[in-house]
């Protein structure tokens, strides 16, 4: 029964080319207009967002919350946290939790997570495989009836590409989209860092770029071959932009997102082995970086992802080899996806597209728009609000991060979701 | 990128675990200190008082004969304790984690760690998590570096070229999982030598090899032309399980050391081993037992070495002493007054005689 106006605001609505200064009006948790206010709307509560950015709810598609066999490293109660101070209202969780998305029980369970944590928008991506272990099909049609989204096998590697041809056959018999990550396992060959200038002079064990692109151009003609839509997650080289490219330019119904760190890292921002730069796919050349942006601007990327993975302190304590790969990403998501419009890499709007409006269209929910009759899942950022990035203003219960101890520009100040606010900065009103 | 983690506030060294960011002089410093406790071995009291007190940690988490042993040697006759730890058998078996065994040795009062790990960044972390007092040596993390072999090599080098910018070396074998040639190529790059040449096929040999300051040669009678000091590495028999080489007699054929393929490089050539030495597989007999070996050379300079590394990190170390009289300026300057005369007495057939 809430009726929320937000007002003031400017609102960037990619979806419906909007971008002005406007008011937003909610009621029952949809968005009712973004243009004139209805007739007799009389809000239970009002958001000044003067100053401020409105757009849709961030949508987020490669995600670890832990929980389960790992709350030491956080709890979807404290990740739900972060991913609402990020100004995320829906989230796609990875198969490789513990125990794997790979049976219906495990997606009831996540959502009984979800819902206890108040956070209802996870959506599982179920495990192409058995306990993702690349050789036997999951029940795919069970786990879609259960609520996945989309099937993939996280970083594990598929047996061979028969298993991979018959599973991409059985995801398109029942229109599943597969989310794939390219890793050549045997290629990768157990690598921690970029086979590059760094690791060699560090002397770690390295991942080519061709154990991403092998696996990239592999995949896609099994797209071709047995119609399967696939979305490629987290790409790390200029050469697999490159791919995608030509796949779509082709024809091909693919698209292809990449994590915030890889538009903003190379090989060459790893301090000698600190674990905070220890991510897969490693951190690339200054090439790749700037190629990834290009891939943005000109739309062949059409999502970024913050690609999540909070971690406990022991898990980064150690020998870089030996630490656990992955950074804690969710907040730090809206701070450099603007730093990119800042850089003039991409425009504001684009950058709001990659993180709502697109992968949305991705993963083809009717959300990532502030469209009337959509949920109200909406975003309100203050573009220039300065925070460090400290304990004192993080709540996942990873801090590994290397931006730590950092100042970055933009904050999420209002999350709602479904109408309800999830998120409000204690400093603002 | 530089390594201050092994620097003081005076830029003196606190834990030498690269060669990467250490500069000319300071590595000379090293190599001058090496030279004034070498001549010590040969004497009847082989210690000096240096390190009285002291108690160095042998943390070795990957097997080692020589390295370990050198730097036993090298402590006890600074006068140190020395506790040796085989952690490959004892506490990582049980699942202690790294940290975790750092910490309880840390709870004994030790005063160096001497590390080896198989993998790399290890010495790095430990010196990061250490306490303050503790100082790090790397004896040797995973593929990333050896600083010590690469220091007693060089050592060895200056004694019989005592000018590197004169000076030729090719590095034959397996670079790519090599720390001790990643620490070589630092090394002789720092103190100027005219070229450091790699040689290897590019099974063996790091992507982007050229940015470590070398040139690459994958044909050993071409590459050894014009080199005036031939480092052999070791072949591990592994390389032949993970498809990076064919055979053993194969590889002996291609970059085996042989006496004929010796005489290609320049006739005053020494050839060089971090040992231990695959006979057969990347040198023959012949030549590591040869007139130009000094194999055995830097295993005996390995102890001077160690000694001096382990005397400059604990802070004993004079401001670079000169060529002669390290030993007498080390002593002089941290004890004077705080050792019995007795203690500096114990070393005989001093040149400098400062008393």
């Amino acid at each position: 029964m809430k009726r929320i106006r937000i007002e003031l605001g400017r609102i960037i609505d990619p979806a419906n080319n909007i971008d002005r200064v406007g008011s937003v009006y909610i009621e029952d948790g949809k968005i009712v207009s973004v243009t004139d206010e209805p007739a007799g709307f009389e809000p239970d509560a009002v958001i000044n967002a003067e100053n401020k950015i409105v757009c849709p709810g961030f949508i987020d598609l490669s995600t670890r919350l832990r929980d389960m066999g790992h709350s030491r490293k956080a709890t979807f109660k404290s990740e739900v946290l972060a991913a609402a101070a990020a100004g995320v209202t829906t989230l796609c969780l990875q198969p490789d939790t513990v125990p794997v998305i790979d049976t219906t029980a495990v997606v009831e369970l996540i959502k009984e997570l979800a819902e206890k944590a108040d956070y209802p928008q996870i959506y599982a991506i179920g495990g192409l495989t058995q306990k993702l272990e690349g050789t036997e099909l999951s029940s795919m049609l069970s786990l879609k009836q259960a609520g996945c989204i989309a099937v993939g096998n996280a970083n594990q590697p598929v047996k061979n590409l028969l298993v991979l041809r018959r599973a991409m056959e059985y995801a398109a018999s029942h229109d599943l989209l597969l989310m794939f990550r390219s890793n050549d396992f045997w290629l990768g060959n157990n690598g921690c860092a970029h086979e590059g200038e760094v690791a060699t002079r560090y002397g770690l064990p390295s991942i080519p770029e061709a154990a991403e692109t092998i696996a990239l151009a592999q995949c896609l003609e099994l797209a071709e071959l047995t119609g399967c839509r696939v979305h490629f997650g987290q790409l790390s080289c200029k050469r697999s932009v490159i791919k995608i490219h030509q796949a779509r330019k082709y024809g091909l119904k693919v698209s292809a997102d990449v994590a915030i760190h890889q538009l903003h890292l190379t090989e060459n921002d790893m301090t000698p082995f600190d674990s905070a730069y220890h991510v897969l796919p490693p951190l690339r050349t200054e090439a790749d970086k700037q190629y990834l942006r290009k891939g943005l601007a000109g739309s062949t990327l059409n999502s970024i992802c913050s690609d999540h993975q909070p971690h406990d302190l022991d898990a980064k304590l150690g020998a870089f080899p030996e630490t656990e790969p992955g950074m804690s990403s969710l907040e730090t998501l809206l701070p450099l996806m603007l730093k990119l419009v800042t850089q003039q890499a991409i425009t504001l709007e684009q950058g709001i597209a990659c993180l709502s409006t697109n992968p949305a269209r991705v993963l083809r929910l009717n959300s990532g728009a502030l469209t009337p009759g959509f949920s109200a899942d909406v975003c309100i950022f203050d573009p220039e609000l300065d925070w460090q990035v400290n304990a004192e203003n993080w709540k996942s219960q990873g801090s590994n991060t290397p931006f730590w101890g950092q100042t970055l520009k933009g904050r999420v100040t209002h999350t709602l979701q479904a109408g309800k606010i999830i998120h409000r900065l204690e400093s603002s009103a | 990128m530089t390594d201050n983690l092994q620097l003081n506030a005076e830029g003196k060294l606190k834990h030498f675990l690269t060669i990467e960011g250490l500069d000319k002089s300071l590595l000379t410093e090293i190599l001058d200190t090496a030279e004034s406790f070498a001549g010590m071995s040969e004497h009847q009291v082989k210690k000096v008082p240096l390190l009285r007190g002291k108690t160095i940690v042998n943390l070795f988490f990957e097997n080692s004969t020589r390295t370990r042993t050198t730097f036993e040697l090298a402590a006890t006759r600074l006068s140190a304790d020395v506790i040796n730890m085989n952690i490959s058998t004892s506490a990582t078996s049980k699942g202690e984690s790294l940290l975790d065994t750092i910490r309880n040795l840390e709870a004994m009062f030790v005063d160096m760690f001497v590390v080896r790990h198989a993998l790399s960044g290890a010495a790095h972390f430990i010196a990061q998590q250490t306490a303050p007092h503790i100082s790090v040596i790397n004896a040797g993390d995973g593929q990333h570096a050896h600083p010590t072999q690469a220091m007693l090599d060089m050592f060895t080098i200056r004694q019989l070229k005592p000018d590197f910018s004169n000076l030729r070396v090719a590095i034959i074998g397996d670079i790519l999982h090599s720390r001790v040639a990643r620490s070589e190529i630092q090394a002789l790059n720092t103190l100027g030598a005219a070229e450091v040449r790699v040689i290897a096929p590019k099974t063996l040999l790091p992507a982007h090899v050229e940015s470590l300051g070398v040139t690459v040669s994958h044909n050993l009678t071409e590459g050894l032309k014009d080199i005036d000091v031939v480092m052999m590495l070791r072949l591990q028999k592994e390389r032949m399980s993970s498809a990076l080489l064919p055979s053993e007699s194969e590889y002996f054929k291609c970059f085996g050391l042989t006496e004929e393929k010796l005489k290609i490089a320049k006739p005053d050539a020494i050839v060089m081993h971090p040992g231990p030495i695959n006979r057969g597989v990347e040198i023959d007999s012949k030549v590591a037992d040869g007139p130009q070996s000094v194999i055995l050379k830097q295993v005996s300079n390995g102890i001077a070495v160690r000694m001096a590394v382990m005397a400059m990190a604990m802070q004993t170390a004079a401001p670079a002493p000169g060529r002669s009289g390290g030993v007498h300026t080390i002593l002089g300057d941290r004890h004077a007054g705080s050792v019995p005369a007795s203690g500096i007495h114990t070393i005989p057939g001093d040149k400098g005689a400062a008393q």
